[in-house]
């Protein structure tokens, strides 16, 4: 029980030590998202949230299966969606933000449209 | 190697340490700026795990391109120096509590149970010319697919992030 404690000055790294790391950042973008309310605040705790995940996939990978690299591309393409994501996500912000002048999250309902007589003419 | 272990507390303790600041911070242009140092830290613990190649990869994209786009969209969405006013206590003391409560939970779960399967294997880092071969194989346990629904989704990305913030 406790690996961290045993090993602790042997110079071996033990992997809850990485899992712990990577719970503890998990949780704070869990209270990140959580509490605050500007779009962009919640979008730095999602990223936190992913950075997280990437670091157990390697030391999983590291520790449990050192001759293959499943977890290695795992987390390659994690960070490649995460990109993704943080580019389409950053331009709906600023969408919203031409839109709105702020980027609150409680002042996106003003972004629903009334019900309109007008017709939809293009997409 | 003990220096192994000291580089290693160290880097865990800025990434505690910096992540809470970042999800506190009053202002979003230095919740960026803690988020780069929390990125930075986690790449030096690739580093650590000798996986050379993605810490290249943490930096050249997390810290490069998406904290360049964070620091943009800071920059256009608000007023310099202006403080975002709190949020309400309520909203945070339940935030706080239920995210305690997870890091509770899985931290006892972690402490107890996961000490039996590994060891450390010393091994070098991964040569480049294997990880390109088998990011590009097409053969058993190879990634020539993912790396091509990766490249369709990045082209929809930069489709739907044009379309998304042009101007109308």
């Amino acid at each position: 029980m406790g690996a961290i404690f045993d090993n602790f000055g042997s110079g071996v790294i033990p992997l809850e030590g990485y899992i712990f790391i990577s719970l503890i950042m998990f949780f704070t973008g869990i209270y990140g998202f959580l509490s605050r309310k500007s779009l962009l605040m919640i979008l730095i705790s999602i990223e936190m949230i992913l950075n997280s995940a990437d670091i157990n996939f390697a030391a999983f990978n590291r520790y449990l299966y050192p001759d293959q690299m499943e977890g290695f591309f795992f987390a390659l393409f994690t960070i490649a969606i995460s990109a993704c994501e943080t580019a389409v996500a950053i331009a709906i912000v600023i969408n919203i933000y031409r839109n709105l002048n702020n980027v609150e999250v409680d002042s996106l309902q003003e972004l629903q449209e009334p019900e309109s007589t007008e017709t939809k003419t293009e997409i | 190697m003990m220096i192994k272990e000291i580089i290693f507390y160290i880097l865990a303790l800025v990434i505690t340490v910096f992540s809470i600041m970042a999800v506190n911070s009053r202002r979003l242009i230095r919740s960026a700026t803690y988020l780069l140092f929390v990125l930075l830290a986690t790449a030096g613990l690739y580093l650590l795990l000798d996986y050379h190649y993605l810490f290249a990869v943490q930096v050249a994209v997390y810290a490069g391109g998406i904290m360049v786009l964070f620091i943009f969209a800071i920059l256009l969405t608000q007023k310099p120096g202006k403080n975002i006013r709190p949020e309400p206590l309520l909203q945070r003391v339940m935030a706080i509590l239920l995210s305690s409560a997870g890091l509770i939970f899985c931290g006892i779960i972690i402490y107890q149970s996961v000490n039996r399967v590994y060891h450390y294997v010393e091994k070098v880092e991964i040569p480049v010319k294997e990880i390109g071969s088998t990011l590009m194989g097409t053969g058993k346990y190879e990634y020539i697919l993912p790396f091509e629904a990766i490249s369709i989704m990045l082209l929809a990305c930069i489709v739907g992030a044009i379309m998304i913030a042009r101007k109308r």
